[in-house]
């Protein structure tokens, strides 16, 4: 019994937690500033992250539908850890926010809903984890209140979220009438490749598509990531898709092992169109928010290299590369949410000789973009050199290739604006900008991520011994 | 005590120096940073020799052989279960010696610094500098990774770079260190082609698993990298040469010497230091680590033979007709490595024939001790003088009478002249050249005639001939104490270094050599050496028009000497007029009007699907639906139909 409970601790945590944020301003009696709110929050978070560590039970639960391994919480702690990041963040453009203890509520909703996804293993509990991600989600891409765009985002997102949701469940419901089990670990053995089963299984990769905003279902993408405030559409782009991501690795691998053949040239296809549509996207934005989404499109297209691995390494480098990627996402995000938040410049063109003014920001800016870029020693290039070796040992160097042109066309794009800070003149640069603490420390976590990460072999070691 | 205790601190202590003086040096530790960092260096050195000792003579040898023993190690980052990038330390003789060899030569530099860079503004910049030297030059020697080997090489050049562009508002020094920068980096991607080559076939970056895997004669690994061929030269010899290579880049060696010379730009002792003892003889070192596998193709030997023997001649030639007396010093550096290099060509491994192998790393032991000294002395000339020019100079015996008996023996040492520690080296040389190959052995022997003579051209245009109206400055006269103990530990090194038995410790296969001394043998050599003393003594010991005679007589040899034999023009002539014109103009007009081109072109053409979208993101969500709808069915009927 008490075994039952720990296996469930990250998820009873994560309620816990909730349900003091729904209480507690009521309980407690008195009003609380926006400011001690949000650090009584953050401290809830680091200990909900610190405790995750320790609370690693294995097992299932109930009658199969859930389960939980060192694996799993791994990457549950990776999403956390992300979630703290972001909810940092937020500092700047929360504390005058009226709605600050809903907003974590929603959050962390969110967050619960990828922690029972991530522990899915049956297609109904995946179901319930996925809507709970993403309903929340979209209140979330409404919280600018006053903007007009902000409500055009989340209409948008949960419509199209809606639609995807439907053609998911049909594909569910074709492959129960096709397996006659919804039970991850059934499924294997009731597939033969029947027109039918691949036909279901086309409707549930284009859910895994629309979520992780692969081409051609990233069309929602464009307006939610613009019309929603920073810290949203950083939340988006990067712990969401990274849930997702874990899940699509696993249930690519360990569901539709007999149907390899076939995802695989799909996911080749689609990773294709995705980088180069993201890559094309990026080189001409204007503004840098949506430059980063985008871009953070072309960086879903190389993680599907490695998931088209097919090993125990494809696993381990998608696993690997979300870490970093939230690293150095976040820690781009946090400068641009900074600026954003404190002089309302969102445009590349601003960012001109912002290291004459904020060299400190300037060199972390710098430091993300190149990890997201993938040069060497940073992070991304371990990153990215890992999803690469892991896509090449199916023998497709044309692929390969074609991907490795493209991260060097992406280097123009992330290259650009370090040149803007760095080398363009400006005659009026953005000012010397006065950050508190929360925000320094987010950044100081994700330089520190990117910088470790890339020097220190030993996570993609772990990783991998979490995988045997 | 084991070596894993105190092994790490050795590079650690001048890199913790490093990081010390650049963090606070400049604020607060102004001029206590001298003192730091010679501190630290000396314990790194007392250690090194702690080492040496007890690798030596406690627990090195196994039997009758020295062992390679890995210290201390681990895995930085790992590829697959063969392929992985360690970082270590191994201790074998050469790097044990090399070990030596670095600390004593810098800790001498750093005490020779504490006065001669006495005042400078950047005084604590310069310490941290050395610091980050010496460091990268000690993860050099002690690495028993390719890999490793390569990231301290660069972080070698990096540092050097540094150094040498210390007086960075002097533009030539910028130029200097830029030059040396550029040249030694183009090296360097070859000696990178040659790692990867040769870890590709032998399918480990571990220099000792590669040695081992590759000198079994039936193993796979050999059969491959030995069968695969290109343009006729098997991957071994290509592999071999590239990295070959990167250690001619980085130890002058012709035709990639051109960046040495400039490199005088930078202060002095940083010369004694770079230029001397430690990182023009990486490349040296790097052969000879790696001499198992260049025993294996009479190939790479040949070239490492001819292109030590040439450069050995060559800069013998212009150093004689150089006037800047630290550019004299320069080529002849570049002329005794050249005596390292060939040396390793003429050898083979193991037994008697191995001798080639131990007269090279005989002779870069010596040649740290005399060559370094003569820096140093320089650095005091020019530190009294003011200038770098011959023709400033003359008759400095009666003001510095310490640099001049040091000077005066390391001349001696360089010559060869009996009982200083070069002529026991340069011996050896000669003896493994004429064991194996006359004509290498008569160039050599020309050589070291022309070695004697332009040293003893510099040794008496300095301190004899007349005495030149310099600005003398009597305030600090020949040096502060801290610069004159250097050069006597230095010069009592000269003299005595060669009495070691260096063949007991040092040799191909580890197992002890016997020198073998013959007086006879020997007499030609120090007679050439002496020839060249004397005709030195003839003409420039008193200022007379001799020199001008001869050079005139030589004509247009002189001259082309005296310029360098064009080389730099060559290079020039190759760069400016040939890459510019055929290579650069073209790819400039194709990177405007081709690359800019479809830059331009893709750029409109995303602006036409971003158009295309824009158009269909009107806010409407059923577009949305209907392209994600269109995508599903798409997919469908490929994979379905088509690409089942």
């Amino acid at each position: 019994m008490l075994n039952d409970f720990l296996i469930l601790m990250k998820q009873e945590l994560l309620v816990t937690v909730i349900i003091f944020l729904l209480l507690f301003k009521k309980v407690s009696g008195r009003e609380w500033s926006n400011v001690s709110l949000m650090n009584f929050v953050n401290v809830l978070l680091v200990i909900n992250l610190v405790s995750g560590f320790f609370m690693q039970q294995t097992g299932t639960l109930f009658g199969d539908m859930f389960r939980s391994s060192e694996l799993l919480s791994f990457e549950k702690n990776l999403l956390s850890l992300g979630t703290l990041i972001i909810s940092l963040q937020s500092y700047n453009w929360l504390k005058d926010h009226k709605h600050v203890a809903e907003f974590y509520m929603l959050l962390l909703s969110t967050l619960l809903g990828m922690f029972f996804m991530l522990s899915s293993n049956n297609l109904l509990m995946f179901y319930l984890g996925l809507e709970l991600s993403t309903i929340p989600l979209a209140a979330l891409a409404n919280f600018d209140l006053d903007k007009k765009k902000s409500s055009e985002a989340a209409f948008k997102m949960i419509i199209s979220s809606a639609f995807s949701s439907g053609l998911l469940l049909f594909g569910i419901s074709l492959l129960y009438g096709t397996t006659g089990t919804l039970s991850f670990g059934e499924i294997p053995a009731h597939i033969s490749g029947t027109p039918l089963q691949v036909f279901s299984f086309i409707l549930l990769f284009a859910g895994f598509g629309f979520k992780i905003s692969a081409v051609p279902f990233h069309l929602w993408t464009a307006d939610v990531y613009e019309g929603a405030p920073v810290a949203v559409t950083s939340y988006l782009s990067v712990i969401s898709k990274g849930a997702i991501l874990f899940v699509m690795v696993s249930v690519l691998y360990n569901v539709f092992t007999p149907l390899s053949g076939t995802w695989y040239n799909m996911v080749f296809l689609i990773s294709l169109l995705t980088i180069i549509t993201g890559n094309l996207f990026a080189l001409r934005q204007e503004n840098i928010k949506r430059f980063l989404a985008f871009s953070s499109i072309a960086q879903v297209g190389f993680i599907l290299i490695g998931i088209s691995g097919q090993s125990v390494d494809g696993t381990a480098s998608v696993i690997y590369f979300v870490l970093i990627y939230i690293f150095s996402n976040l820690a781009a995000f946090g400068v641009v949410n900074l600026v954003s938040a404190l002089t309302g410049k969102e445009n590349i063109d601003d960012y001109r000789a912002f290291y004459k003014t904020n060299p400190l920001l300037s060199w972390v800016l710098a430091i993300a973009l190149f990890s997201l870029a993938g040069v060497p020693p940073t992070a991304g290039f371990f990153g990215k050199f890992f999803l690469f070796l892991a896509g090449a040992a199916k023998g497709n160097y044309l692929f390969i290739a074609i991907a490795a042109l493209n991260m060097i066309i992406s280097f123009y794009y992330y290259l650009r604006i370090i040149k803007a800070m760095f080398m363009d003149a400006n005659d009026r640069p953005i000012p010397k900008l006065e950050t508190s603490f929360s925000p320094k420390a987010s950044l100081f976590i994700c330089v520190a991520g990117i910088v470790v990460t890339g020097l220190a072999s030993g996570g993609y070691a772990y990783i991998h011994s979490l995988l045997k | 005590m084991s070596y894993s205790s105190y092994i790490a601190l050795i590079p650690i202590l001048p890199l913790a120096g490093f990081v010390l003086l650049g963090l606070f040096g400049r604020k607060y530790l102004k001029n206590a940073s001298g003192i730091i960092g010679t501190g630290l260096l000396l314990v790194a050195a007392v250690l090194a020799l702690y080492t040496a000792y007890h690798y030596f003579f406690v627990d090195g040898k196994v039997g009758d052989q020295y062992q390679s023993i890995t210290a201390f190690k681990f895995t930085w980052l790992s590829f697959s279960d063969n392929v992985s990038i360690d970082m270590g330390i191994v201790l074998d003789p050469i790097s044990v010696m090399m070990l030596v060899v670095v600390t004593f030569v810098s800790l001498m530099v750093h005490i020779f610094s504490l006065g001669y860079m006495k005042g400078e503004e950047r005084f604590s910049t310069y310490y941290a500098f050395l610091g980050l030297f010496t460091f990268s030059m000690l993860g050099l020697v002690v690495s028993g990774n390719l890999f490793q080997v390569y990231m301290f090489w660069e972080l070698v050049g990096v540092s050097s770079y540094l150094l040498i562009g210390y007086y960075y508002d002097k533009p030539s020094a910028v130029a200097a260190s830029k030059k040396a920068f550029i040249v030694t980096r183009f090296a360097d991607l070859g000696f990178l082609i040659g790692i990867l080559v040769l870890a590709y076939y032998g399918g480990t970056l571990d220099i000792g698993t590669l040695i081992q895997k590759l000198t079994q004669q039936q193993s796979a690994e050999f059969l491959a990298i030995s069968t695969a061929s290109l343009f006729g030269v098997s991957a071994l010899s290509w592999g071999l040469c590239l990295v070959f290579m990167g250690g001619a880049g980085k130890s002058a060696m012709f035709p990639l010497h051109i960046w040495l010379p400039d490199a005088m730009e930078g202060p002095t002792p940083v010369s004694a230091l770079i230029h001397a003892a430690t990182m023009v003889v990486a490349g040296v070192y790097l052969v000879a680590r790696l001499f198992p596998l260049f025993t294996l193709t009479q190939a790479s030997l040949t070239v490492v033979t001819y292109v030590g023997l040439v450069s050995a001649l060559i800069a013998a030639v212009i150093a004689c007709t150089q006037t800047d007396i630290k550019r004299v010093l320069a080529y002849s550096t570049m002329s005794q490595i050249g005596y390292m290099m060939f040396a390793l060509g003429v050898s083979g491994y193991g037994g008697e024939n191995g001798l080639g192998y131990t007269a090279s790393m005989f002779h870069l032991f010596t040649h740290a001790f005399f060559k370094s000294l003569l820096f140093l002395c320089a650095g005091a000339v020019i530190h009294l003088v003011h200038s770098n020019e011959m023709k400033d100079m003359g008759g400095l015996r009666k003001f510095m009478p310490v640099t001049n008996i040091c000077f005066l023996i390391a001349c001696l040492a360089i010559a060869g002249v009996p009982p200083l520690a070069g002529f026991f080296s340069k011996e050896e040389i000669l003896l493994a050249a004429y064991n194996s190959n006359k004509l290498v052995y008569g160039e050599a022997l020309f050589t070291s005639g022309l070695t004697a003579f332009y040293m003893f051209r510099l040794y008496f245009s300095i301190f004899w001939n007349k005495q030149k109206d310099f600005h003398h400055h009597n305030d600090h006269g020949e040096g502060t104490m801290s610069m004159k103990i250097p050069l006597i530990i230095l010069a009592l090194c000269s003299a005595g270094a060669g009495f070691i038995h260096f063949g007991e410790f040092v040799s191909s296969d580890g197992k002890a050599l016997e020198s073998q001394f013959d007086p006879v043998f020997s007499a030609a050599p120090v007679l050439f050496g002496l020839a060249g003393i004397m005709l030195a003594w003839v003409m420039y010991k008193r200022e007379t028009d001799k020199p001008q005679k001869v050079a005139a007589s030589l004509g247009g040899l002189y001259r082309a000497a005296y310029h360098k034999f064009y080389i730099d023009e060559v290079y020039l002539f190759f760069t400016k007029k040939i890459i510019f014109n055929l290579i650069g103009r073209p790819a400039a007009w194709i990177d405007r009007n081709v690359v800019d081109g479809l830059v331009n072109a893709s750029a409109n053409i995303t602006a036409d699907i971003s158009a295309m979208i824009k158009g269909l993101q009107s806010g409407k969500v059923q577009a949305y639906a209907l392209y994600f709808f269109g995508g599903i069915v798409t997919l469908a009927v490929v994979f379905l139909y088509w690409w089942k």
